[in-house]
């Protein structure tokens, strides 16, 4: 069985920092990490694999120092690492970005089999808008799980896979037919600590880097910044509301008496709700 | 995923002038997918409506609902709603297939429908559905979709301006689709008002088929277990909210905020750092990962007011901070601050607000 996993190299969400009068983000020197959504589908690749054999490839379209990234992703037990690095995918939105994913895994398909499943996090920590995934199974024809929190079963015979659905009501159990996109909810698993052979073999394991020519990219103006529908028109950040906070402030430092202040205060700005919890309290 | 939302403000796209090609110029109108599920509209479909309408009305042109399921009353009372919240016309797409929402007949019938009435805005909520849908939409499309919006206008040129927190804690940027049409946007819950509801308000409404057979529809849905009584899930519509951030310092003091909403019959929940730490469970984090809130009144405890805290909870009317530093960005947009530290103020503003109560009822 072959299974992909993308995962993107994203940096540590609180380590980021604004520059105060530019507006711009400072990266430099912020450590970078595997997308913590995508560890959740590397390790359901790695229980299926230890399960049903096979492979798992991981892959990802990022700078050449994304690298790390994939390494990391080795010592956790996946087979080998593809890294898509090239400029010409520099500044791509969601769908560029799902074109230039789906373009690598045809890619790897051909060198190494085509994949029954392909996992993609959930969302990034960065982007956060969770497109790219049913981005790439359209683009590819495979059958979309999202809000996946388990697969129950597989069959590589008749090609089926049973999972649970986190949908937004409840629990949808579904059944599909493999080749199939999955993501995985956060807190479905948790990833296991490679052994040290992995560690070992990942130091020393080649990633494998392609360029949009050794991937073939049919139309390389439907990637980057060209091939991205959205722009970015303005960064900004927020106003802060007219008057600041009213701050309230004792001579008395006790809790008791911030307290008391702190309640009057509330219930002079909002008298309507001091009469409902008086009437709510009255009704108990 | 986006790497654009991380690309500084003034890099060259920002003024990159782009055309709206002669094919797309046709495209007009305003569309909200309506979730309707188990029988029940998802409330941000009705708080779509009410931001559609001012779209439409500011492009003067038409709001219509989408309405896709099965059973064609049930679809024609929904479209009876849509139209008292706003719509001027509802498409309605009945058929079994459609039943529960799976991706794959939604992404087909949304997509015929866009390329035979070809709406120039199409809006969704940032929904488990939603977020399914509108991804596969767009990419089948082509087109541009700005997920998770906090503000939704329309600039000089017809354009839509979705603007959504990005990356880095401090930053909202404004998003357009120039050259492709329709422009999508997702919106979470509770982000937009709930409109008011206009009675007798009526529509139009269209009928669309297309030609789905269950045989040709890959995956299957075998069973559904829906969420029981889920106390979480009512944390989005509660009228008190207590918060705890990091401020809080231990997973045992999260407790303290629990006993405050207690007392005040709220709700409670935490930053998203508490979820990570694992401190609370994940439904209840505030914030654009989390919940969005309205409540009547907000206190936040030991929270600094990241951008991704604020969009959450600027909703709500009375927003109270409690934090020991005076420079925390909260107290920007808290109404009432007060720098103190949370673990002991919590307690006494919990036994001080039972008192309140309790003499009141002696009294009263
Ligand atoms: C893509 C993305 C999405 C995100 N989504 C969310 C989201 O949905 N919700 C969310 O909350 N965050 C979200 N975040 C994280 C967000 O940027 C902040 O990191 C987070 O909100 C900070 O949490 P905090 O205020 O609890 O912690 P901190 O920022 O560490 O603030 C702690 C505060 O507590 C104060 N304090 C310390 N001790 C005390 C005390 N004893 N009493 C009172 N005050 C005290 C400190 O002065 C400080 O202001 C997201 C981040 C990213 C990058």
């Amino acid at each position: 069985m072959q299974i992909f996993v993308c995962i993107k190299q994203v940096p540590d969400s609180g380590q980021i920092r604004v520059h105060p009068v530019t507006n711009t983000i400072m990266r430099q020197g912020v450590p970078t990490i595997i997308n913590p959504y995508d560890l959740f589908g590397l390790e359901q690749a790695l229980r299926l694999r230890d399960r049903f054999g096979g492979e798992v490839t991981v892959m990802t379209m990022g700078p050449p120092m994304a690298v790390d990234s994939l390494r990391k992703a080795l010592t956790y037990g996946a087979d080998r690492a593809v890294l898509l690095t090239d400029r010409v995918f520099a500044g791509s939105d969601t769908l560029a970005t799902s074109y230039a994913l789906s373009n690598l895994i045809l890619k790897a398909g051909e060198t190494w089999g085509a994949p029954d499943i392909v996992f993609c996090g959930k969302q990034t920590i960065d982007g956060d808008t969770a497109q790219v995934g049913p981005g790439i199974a359209r683009r590819l024809g495979l059958s979309q799980l999202t809000y996946v929190s388990g697969i129950d079963d597989m069959d590589l015979t008749d090609r089926q896979i049973l999972v649970r659905r986190r949908g937004d009501h409840g629990v949808q159990v579904l059944r599909s037919q493999l080749p199939v996109m999955v993501t995985m909810m956060e807190g479905s698993n948790e990833i296991r600590r490679g052994t040290q052979a992995d560690a070992l073999r990942a130091a020393r394991a080649e990633v494998v880097k392609w360029n949009a020519a050794t991937v073939g990219i049919p139309d390389v103006s439907l990637c980057g910044l060209r091939g991205s529908p959205t722009v970015v028109k303005k960064v900004f950040a927020p106003t802060a509301r007219e008057e600041k906070a009213e701050m309230v402030a004792t001579t008395d430092q006790s809790p008791v008496a911030m307290a008391d202040a702190l309640i009057n205060q509330i219930f002079t700005r909002q008298p309507a709700l001091q009469d409902d919890l008086l009437r709510q309290a009255a009704g108990h | 995923m986006s790497n654009q939302t991380s690309r500084p403000a003034g890099s060259g796209r920002a003024n990159m002038k782009r055309e709206l090609p002669e094919h797309f110029r046709s495209y007009k109108h305003v569309w909200v997918f309506i979730e309707f599920e188990h029988g029940r509209i998802h409330p941000v479909s009705l708080e779509l409506l009410g931001e559609g309408r001012k779209l439409a009305d500011k492009l003067e042109v038409e709001l219509a609902a989408v309405i896709a399921g099965s059973g064609h009353d049930a679809l024609e009372e929904v479209a009876g709603t849509t139209f008292s919240y706003g719509a001027d016309l509802a498409y309605i797409i009945d058929n079994p297939v459609l039943a529960d929402y799976r991706n794959e007949p939604y992404t087909r019938v949304m997509t015929a429908l866009v390329e035979k009435y070809q709406p120039e805005i199409m809006l969704l909520g940032a929904t488990v559905l939603g977020r399914d849908l509108a991804g596969a939409v767009a990419t089948t499309l082509k087109t541009g979709l700005t997920a998770d919006c906090t503000e939704l206008a329309i600039d000089g040129e017809r354009s839509l301006a979705a603007t959504r927190p990005t990356f880095g804690g401090s930053l909202l940027c404004t998003i357009h689709t120039l050259n492709y049409r329709p422009q999508m946007a997702t919106v979470r819950p509770r982000v937009m008002a709930m409109p008011v509801a206009q009675e007798g308000r009526s529509g139009r409404i269209v009928e669309f088929t297309v030609d789905l057979k269950e045989e040709d529809i890959i995956t299957k849905v075998l069973d559904f277990l829906p969420d029981t009584a889920n106390e979480a899930a009512q944390l989005a519509f509660a009228d008190i909210v207590v918060a705890g951030g990091i401020g809080l310092r231990t997973s045992e003091n999260v407790q303290l905020v629990r006993d405050l909403a207690n007392a005040l019959g709220g709700d409670w929940g935490g930053s998203r750092p508490l979820v990570q730490k694992g401190w609370i469970p994940a439904e209840r984090q505030i914030g654009q990962t989390g919940k969005t809130i309205r409540p009547r009144l907000y206190i936040a405890a030991g929270i600094s007011g990241a951008i991704q805290h604020r969009v959450g909870v600027e909703g709500a009317d009375l927003i109270v901070a409690i934090n020991t530093d005076p420079q925390a960005p909260i107290f920007d947009f808290a109404h009432v601050g007060i720098t103190a530290d949370a673990i002991t103020l919590l307690p006494a503003l919990t036994n001080a607000f039972r008192q309140r109560l309790s003499v009141n009822r002696l009294a009263g």
